[in-house]
């Protein structure tokens, strides 16, 4: 099923106002309904190897998978639906390749990147994440935070050694406990959600979340919401305003309509002679 | 590094460098910092530093630790807070900023950098080894998290592994001074930059005046014509958002890029006019 008329999809990227290379990359194919954000980490220019391999093996081996297959479709072995599955096997594909460049290649050598995927289908939305990298969600007006971050502040915050107020002054907002390509092997967490038509979804690098607050990044899509392109400008533009000491990278993508999996009755009689 | 400065009456006593992951404050003499008053219980308080922040935690004292005023269980200390014990005044130092030169150094560290569970394992065994204090108030999952964040101050990559990490609550004092990365200023608000307002000049509610106080503003009637004023550094601007036509200013279409405005220019939007102005 093509949603390229179903999900609008805008993206932003910049090195902002610090830094001479963009570590961030991101990807979208709106016919697939998929959208992946890297922000990669490493020295020299081994950030940007690690987080263009993440999105470009992800973004191609999902395109071929859903050419013969629906993300909805029941596997005859377990009785699940295939997404989780495909998804999850897709980011330790792309997590090998990362590691066995860093392992292989010396200049490489513990490269490494976050990642966030989403993958919309049957009126829902399934969220891959690994690091600090993000999801938002705006619906009905409501600006919320889908993923939670793997950082050790985040742990700090949920072991109650600090709260979320103390969080923005600390120091070390950049130390990840979770990340593509560090290991052999990696456990993404995910997630699925129902979708409304009219929600508004956020995919961004820290480089947003740590330069501007939540409440203004919520006002802003609220603001320019029938804008995105505009909006997604917008939210890098206020991070640069206020410093822009990291890459910040903005995916942003709206649900337009419906969008269900199976077509009527005759659809479902198809699944079941599957 | 961070310290405290001891004083009484405004006299100072000692500074004291916050050198140990848990510095205790009270009236026996085990403390790290013995304060010999009776309204100072024994064991009154405990200062845990973790990288570049310190806590501070009042151990159920009977007079209680008052921070800048008010009274605290737990609480983040921030540079120049002042703790109360009784008669005595702490003083919180926390580290200083480093030099603008050492600018490079300063944006590896922010760089986002992973904690590895296989070399933790060898940090928090190292640390161990070395002869760390044991860590009783504090959980052993708590203090795993910490222990990750030490060897991270320490090499640089370092790495979580509170699961397997075993008695990781014998975390050892930091054993290098974290990396001196201030911590990340709050995002900058635009300031000491004039006010703009607009003042409608036609339709109903011609005369009406509105302050431009927050980042980005919009006009217009949303599925007609909607326009953006964003206040930024250098100054406001206005953008098209929707709507066939684009605003107008001084009798100009805008383009799509944002339109810098100056004080006292017209705008045009969905058949309203108004001005736009910078307050004194």
């Amino acid at each position: 099923m093509d949603l390229t008329q179903i999900l609008e999809i805008a993206t932003c990227t910049d090195p902002g106002m610090v830094r001479s290379h963009n570590e961030d990359s991101i990807a979208a194919d709106a016919a697939n309904g998929l959208v992946v954000l890297a922000d990669g980490m490493g020295g020299y220019n081994a950030g940007e190897v690690a987080s263009g391999m993440a999105t470009t093996v992800i973004v191609t081996e999902m395109r071929q998978i859903l050419t013969g297959s629906k993300p909805y479709q029941v596997d005859a072995k377990t009785k699940e639906e295939i997404a989780p599955k495909i998804v999850r096997e897709q980011v330790l594909k792309a997590n090998t390749s990362i590691y066995q460049a860093a392992q292989t290649q010396p200049q490489y050598a513990g490269m490494g990147t976050t990642l966030v995927v989403c993958l919309y289908y049957d009126n829902r939305m399934l969220v891959a994440h690994l690091g600090d990298s993000r999801l938002y969600m705006l619906r009905d007006g409501k600006f919320k935070q889908v993923t939670r971050d793997h950082s050790l502040l985040q742990e700090q915050i949920d072991s109650g050694i600090i709260t979320a107020e103390q969080a923005k002054k600390a120091a070390h907002k950049n130390l990840v406990t979770k990340a593509l390509g560090i290991d052999p092997t990696v456990e993404p967490e995910i997630h699925e959600y129902p979708t409304k038509p009219g929600d508004i979804y956020l995919l961004c690098s820290d480089g947003l979340c740590d330069m501007v607050e939540d409440d203004d990044i919520g006002m802003t899509l609220q603001a320019l919401g029938a804008n995105l392109k505009l909006a997604a400008e917008q939210l890098v533009q206020m991070a640069n305003d206020n410093g822009g000491r990291d890459n910040v990278s903005v995916i942003l993508v709206r649900v337009l309509r419906e969008y269900p999996g199976t077509k009527g009755m005759m659809g479902k009689v198809f699944g079941w002679l599957k | 590094m961070a310290k405290l400065i001891l004083s009484m009456d405004g006299l100072v006593l000692k500074e004291i460098p916050l050198t140990k992951e848990r510095t205790t404050l009270g009236r026996k003499p085990h403390n790290d910092i013995q304060i010999d008053n009776l309204a100072v219980s024994g064991e009154h308080a405990v200062i845990v530093t973790i990288l570049n922040d310190s806590f501070l935690e009042d151990l159920g004292s009977t007079n209680g630790t008052v921070v800048n005023g008010n009274p605290v269980k737990k609480h983040f200390l921030q540079n120049n807070d002042v703790i109360e014990l009784g008669k005595y005044k702490l003083k919180f130092i926390g580290e200083a900023a480093p030099a603008a030169g050492a600018g490079g150094d300063k944006a590896d560290f922010e760089k986002t950098m992973v904690l590895r569970p296989s070399t933790m394992k060898a940090a928090a065994q190292a640390a161990a080894a070395a002869g760390g204090g044991a860590q009783a108030a504090v959980a052993a999952r708590q203090a795993a998290v910490q222990a990750a964040g030490q060897s991270a101050a320490a090499t640089g990559i370092a790495d979580k592994d509170a699961a397997k990490a075993p008695a990781a609550a014998a975390a050892a004092p930091a054993a290098a001074p974290a990396p001196g990365a201030a911590p990340a200023a709050p995002a900058a608000k635009p300031s000491g930059q004039p006010l703009g307002a607009i003042q409608l000049l036609s339709g109903g509610n011609a005369g009406k005046e509105l302050e431009l106080t927050k980042p980005l503003t919009t006009l217009g009637k949303p599925g007609v014509q909607v326009a953006v004023l964003t206040r930024r550094p250098q100054g406001y601007f206005i953008t098209h958002v929707e709507g066939a036509a684009r605003p107008e200013v001084n009798g100009q279409q805008i383009g799509a890029a944002p339109h810098a405005l100056k004080d006292h220019d017209v705008i045009e939007l969905a058949g309203i006019k108004m001005e736009f102005f910078l307050k004194a």
